[in-house]
């Protein structure tokens, strides 16, 4: 690891502040994506603002029709939030399968959704539930917000504060993981809420997490496993690597998919 | 059986110490004025190296010397060995190439070192090194064994033509031929043993420390065999001599045959400690780990096995690529021929076998010896062969093995290997009625329900361990002798310390060799200790691999533990006033036949050394005897496990359902501590079946490099492990002992295998078998059914 200059701000205004004045800076939440790469020496950001001790970036509440949860929140608080086993389920089941105990009380749902990996599991959440992403700035629908692999739509000197989750009917994630890294091979995340029905798809796309219209206008005219039989995606733009050709991954998709489906339907309200 | 004695279940007593974190390894000791070493390497598989511009570098805060291989060559340190000489089925020598510490002029694979910088911290060390400034003209690489003999393949090393070290065979092939022409039924497999990385928990590490004064060189090292190390380093490539250099390996955190060799980065730890006149520490991190740790397995192999109406095997042809990778380390060569294809009968009579063995240079980390070192190879292919040609003939493939078994013993296979004792069906009768073989068929039906495909997979595996007879390795290639050391020193108040030439680094010696003692001087175990690892301490020992510490090591203990019986009886003898031939040792008393005059162990020892009366020139003071064992043939473990998997057809995904281990080790010491060591070794055998496989590309990066890509097992994917053994006595060494260190990662993969695909009814999967391996065979197994 390089040198860097540390800060530690309490406010999201200090944190903002910091931000615009240091070029070059990153910023930490939970560290799990950017400690190693900077310990392998391949990130080396001349500052570092620790965003993890601003109090009003953590916390999840219940507003009207949907879920409110900030950027700081860990996966763990996430998966503990009585809130979101009551109203989102599925949201509240996605962080059981990230990383271990360690990774889950460090990192973030904040941190995840800025990051992008396209092997991450937040991301297909996000997406798959039409969250909307609030940052000191603006707010951005899930659906323009995530632009490819580690790409998103956040400017520089912008932080995203929380997260908006509409609440589902039904929801439901679906996750192969992967042998090595334990992230997504592919994750299927599957929502239901009146006429709008969402199937998005991590770890598969070589360009980030994607949906599949396909899928979805199936599962419009009936929320059901079985309104997917004889449809698959294709295994054009799929990623490939050392454990997951192309033709793997989209059948996976389509498996994943009708698995969410049924675990979907299978929840007790 | 006393509590602590010979077949007891006795807690490890070094595992407080390395629970609570008070190991003390390599990494953890520390010299005054010690400087770190950060090593530059190639990113490149193989290219010229036409400069190196360490200028900037120097220059920079905290360094105190860079160093290349030009200056190593220089200072006329000599080259790495590889120290059992195999020669071709033409009569050449091997062709062993040049393999400095440092890489000269050229590298040959991405890894390879070729300067060190040496500096203050670890940090400007790692800083400087960024600055060092290498020209390389990069050449094309050739990563895959079965290419690298190919014409117009990149050539590695000068003096080995077609990357070809040697070209090895055991066996008749005319005779072969004729078997095989004349079979009435052939199985055939093509196989690729998939290469491995070790991934000890502790990763290696190297501390070297010069006393310029008495002018000699301590090494603080993670060695399985610290004298060899020794040996080496003073003999072949020079740094010093013998009694002017001290290697110490302290606690050492796993090592399944990686920590065997002699590595460049202690060569040039030792150089550079004495060249800038302080202490110097290395330490791999992980990453340098994938990198530069000798890698195991990787062999292309095409076998046949003919059999005849009545399902005998009436002969075997086997065809071997070895990926030796970039350099010959120091036991590569042994492992796919001696300790390959004389494994290749199997628990088999097989009156004809013929083998070919070709070894190959690539641009890759070399490849050495890796927990079972050609057992696991072998294995595979004797065990896969069986099952094939079981499924072929429609015969179950328990009844196969039975009718092809070994039954008398001692049993000369026609590859050189003398079986001295076992019984193949005990272990397979008794793991079949443990698994519950009979209600497979039921298990299985109801997985189907479920629309999953379930397996059952045997592997009735055998190994040599107990290496070695020294005549016999001797006269095979070996650079030395196998014999092991041993010296018990009884303290006057009775404790004892065992000095032995073996060395643990997780096996559990302080225990294990301590019941040996407690069993034999009737002593409590915590009146033992064991003292290893250091060649100022230990005259010599040949180190621990090959499952050697119990047949050979304690062999020679208790050889010593002769001796000082005896004497210890002349001396109570002495003391008791009665004649030596009427003194009994038992339970730790000695004894007046007919009497009930005694003194315990500890009033002997005592009168060893307090010797005031002893009769001058008929008893020398003191209790401490040595020795020397050397054993007189191999030790053959063998036994048979069971794997049962279940397949989600879907996604391709293998689960472990079910695991029935029960194997023939001889004489158990602890079997708490064997059966964990059938647990570690079914780990890194279903860790290679299901998941672990080193990737390069063609360019000769190694991309599964890190723990993000290249799967370790977890303990989710095991069911809870049935192990149960057999005994049979090993005739072979006084303690009837045949070794267990390697055993599960032998017999696993086979069985694994041999399950998926039983399950899938398609004989074509690749290990790693990950989910999309068996996803596509799964569709392949459809599409024939579809088209039959």
């Amino acid at each position: 690891m390089y040198n860097f200059t540390f800060h530690q701000p309490t406010t999201l205004r200090q944190a903002v502040n910091l931000l615009a004045k240091n070029e070059d800076a990153k910023l930490l939440a939970g560290g799990h994506s950017l400690l190693p790469v900077m310990k392998q020496r391949l990130a080396s950001p001349a500052a570092i603002i620790d965003i993890s001790r601003i109090p009003e970036l953590s916390g999840v509440e219940l507003k009207g029709r949907s879920v409110v949860v900030g950027a700081g929140t860990t996966h763990s608080e996430v998966a503990n939030s009585q809130v979101l086993k009551d109203s989102i389920p599925g949201l509240a089941e996605v962080p059981a399968s990230i990383g271990d105990p360690h990774v889950r009380h460090r990192g973030t749902i904040g941190g995840s959704i800025a990051n992008n990996d396209p092997n991450a599991d937040y991301p297909a959440a996000a997406l798959g539930l039409g969250a909307t992403i609030i940052t000191n700035k603006r707010r951005i629908a899930a659906d323009d917000f995530f632009q490819g692999m580690f790409t998103t739509a956040l400017e520089p000197n912008e932080i995203i504060t929380k997260m908006q989750f509409p609440i589902a009917k039904k929801c439901a994630y679906q996750k192969f993981k992967h042998p090595a890294s334990g992230f997504a091979l592919v994750g299927v995340f599957v929502s239901k809420r009146g006429s709008d029905v969402r199937v998005a798809v991590t770890g598969a796309g070589a360009n980030g997490v994607f949906r599949v219209p396909e899928f979805e206008a199936a599962l419009k005219k009936r929320f059901n496993a079985k309104s997917l039989d004889g449809l698959s995606v294709s295994a054009d733009g799929m990623n490939n690597d050392i454990h997951a050709g192309p033709e793997y991954r989209a059948h996976l998709v389509g498996v994943l998919a009708r698995r969410a489906v049924a675990d979907a339907n299978a929840r007790k309200d | 059986m006393s509590a602590t004695g010979i077949g007891a279940s006795v807690r490890r007593k070094e595992d407080q110490r390395f629970i609570t974190g008070k190991g003390h390894y390599t990494d953890d000791i520390s010299r005054p004025g010690q400087a770190h070493a950060y090593f530059v390497r190639s990113p490149h598989a193989h290219a010229t190296v036409r400069g190196i511009d360490t200028a900037a570098a120097s220059a920079k805060p905290g360094v105190l010397a860079i160093l290349t291989g030009a200056q190593l060559a220089a200072d006329k340190i000599g080259n790495l060995i590889c120290g059992w000489m195999i020669h071709s089925k033409d009569g050449s020598p091997m062709n062993m190439a040049p393999h400095p510490a440092l890489a000269a002029g050229k590298v040959n694979h991405a890894g390879d070192a070729v300067a060190v910088v040496i500096a203050e911290t670890l940090a400007q060390a790692r800083d400087a090194s960024e600055a060092v400034k290498v020209d390389y003209q990069v050449l094309p690489a050739v990563v895959d064994p079965a290419k690298a003999q190919a014409k117009g393949a990149p050539q590695i090393h000068e003096g080995a033509p077609n990357n070809t070290i040697y070209q090895w065979e055991i066996g008749d092939s005319a005779a072969a031929e004729a078997v095989f022409k004349s079979a009435k039924h052939v199985a055939t497999v093509d196989l690729i043993n998939n290469r491995l990385v070790p991934n000890a928990l502790e990763p290696r590490a190297a501390l070297a420390e010069y006393d310029d004064g008495a002018d000699s060189l301590t090494l603080w090292n993670t060695s399985q065999n610290p004298h060899v190390a020794r040996l080496v380093i003073s003999a072949f490539v020079g740094m010093a001599p013998e009694h002017k250099l001290r290697v110490i390996a302290p606690d050492v955190g796993g090592g399944f045959g990686s920590k065997i060799f002699i590595y460049p980065e202690e060569v040039v730890c030792l150089w550079a400690a004495r060249k800038v006149g302080r202490p110097v520490k290395w330490t791999a991190d992980r990453s340098e780990a994938f990198l530069t740790d000798c890698h195991g397995r990787d062999h292309v192999t095409h076998a046949e096995l003919a059999l005849d109406d009545n399902g005998r095997i009436t002969g075997m042809r086997v065809k071997t690529i070895a990926n030796l990778g970039a350099y010959m380390s120091t036991f590569s060569s042994a492992v796919p021929t001696y300790l390959y294809a004389t494994l290749l009968s199997g628990q088999y009579e097989i009156p004809m076998i013929h083998c070919a063995v070709d070894a190959v240079y690539t641009n890759t980390v070399p490849v050495d010896a890796y927990r079972g070192a050609g057992r696991p190879e072998a294995t595979f292919v004797v065990e896969r062969l069986i099952e094939v040609a079981a499924r072929q003939l429609g015969l179950d493939p328990a009844e196969l093995r039975r009718r092809n078994f070994v039954k008398t013993f001692p049993y000369q296979t026609v590859v050189a290997s003398l079986y001295d004792a076992g019984d193949y069906n005990a272990s397979m009768k008794k793991a079949m009625d443990i698994h519950d073989v009979k209600g497979f068929g039921k298990r299985r039906r109801v997985s189907a329900r479920s629309g999953k495909l379930r397996g059952l997979g045997y592997s009735t595996y055998i190994e040599a361990c107990g290496v070695a007879p020294s005549a016999v390795v001797g006269s095979l290639g070996a650079g030395v002798g196998l014999w092991e050391s041993a010296e018990v020193r009884v303290n006057p108040a009775g404790t004892v310390e065992v000095l032995t030439g073996c060395h643990a680094h997780g096996q559990g010696h302080e225990t294990t060799f301590a019941q040996l003692v407690s069993e034999r001087l009737g002593i409590p175990i915590e009146q033992v200790s064991v003292v290893h690892g250091d060649t100022d301490k230990v005259q010599f020992g040949m180190g621990t691999y090959g499952s050697r510490s119990g047949a050979v090591g304690m062999s020679a203990i208790a050889k010593a533990l002769d001796k000082v019986e005896a004497k210890a009886k002349k001396i109570a003898a002495h003391l008791l006033e009665a004649a030596e031939a009427d003194i009994v040792f038992q339970d730790g008393k000695f004894t007046v036949a007919g009497t009930d005059k005694s003194l315990a162990f500890g009033e002997v020892a005592l009168g060893a050394y307090v010797a005031h009366k002893f009769p001058t020139g008929e008893i020398e003071p003191g209790l401490k005897e040595g020795a020397f064992y050397d054993p007189t043939n191999f030790t053959f473990p063998a036994g048979c496990h069971i794997c049962e998997i279940e397949i989600d057809q879907d996604t391709g995904r293998t689960e472990i359902v079910a695991w029935t281990a029960v194997d023939d080790f001889g004489v158990v010491i602890n079997p708490m501590i064997v059966e964990g060591q059938v647990h570690g070794g079914i780990a890194q055998g279903v860790g290679q079946a299901l998941l672990e496989g080193a990737v390069y590309d063609a360019d000769g990066q190694l991309v599964s490099g890190s723990f993000m890509d290249y799967a370790m097992p977890h303990a989710e994917n095991f069911p809870s492990i049935k192990v149960d053994t057999t005994v049979t006595k090993c005739p072979s060494n006084p303690l009837g002992i045949k070794g267990c260190g390697e055993a599960g990662a032998i017999a696993a993969p086979a069985a694994v295998i041999n399950a998926i695909t039983d399950a899938v009814g398609h004989e074509n999967v690749t290990m790693p078998a990950t989910a999309q391996v068996v996803w596509a065979a799964v569709r392949k197994a459809k599409a024939v059914r579809a088209a039959a």
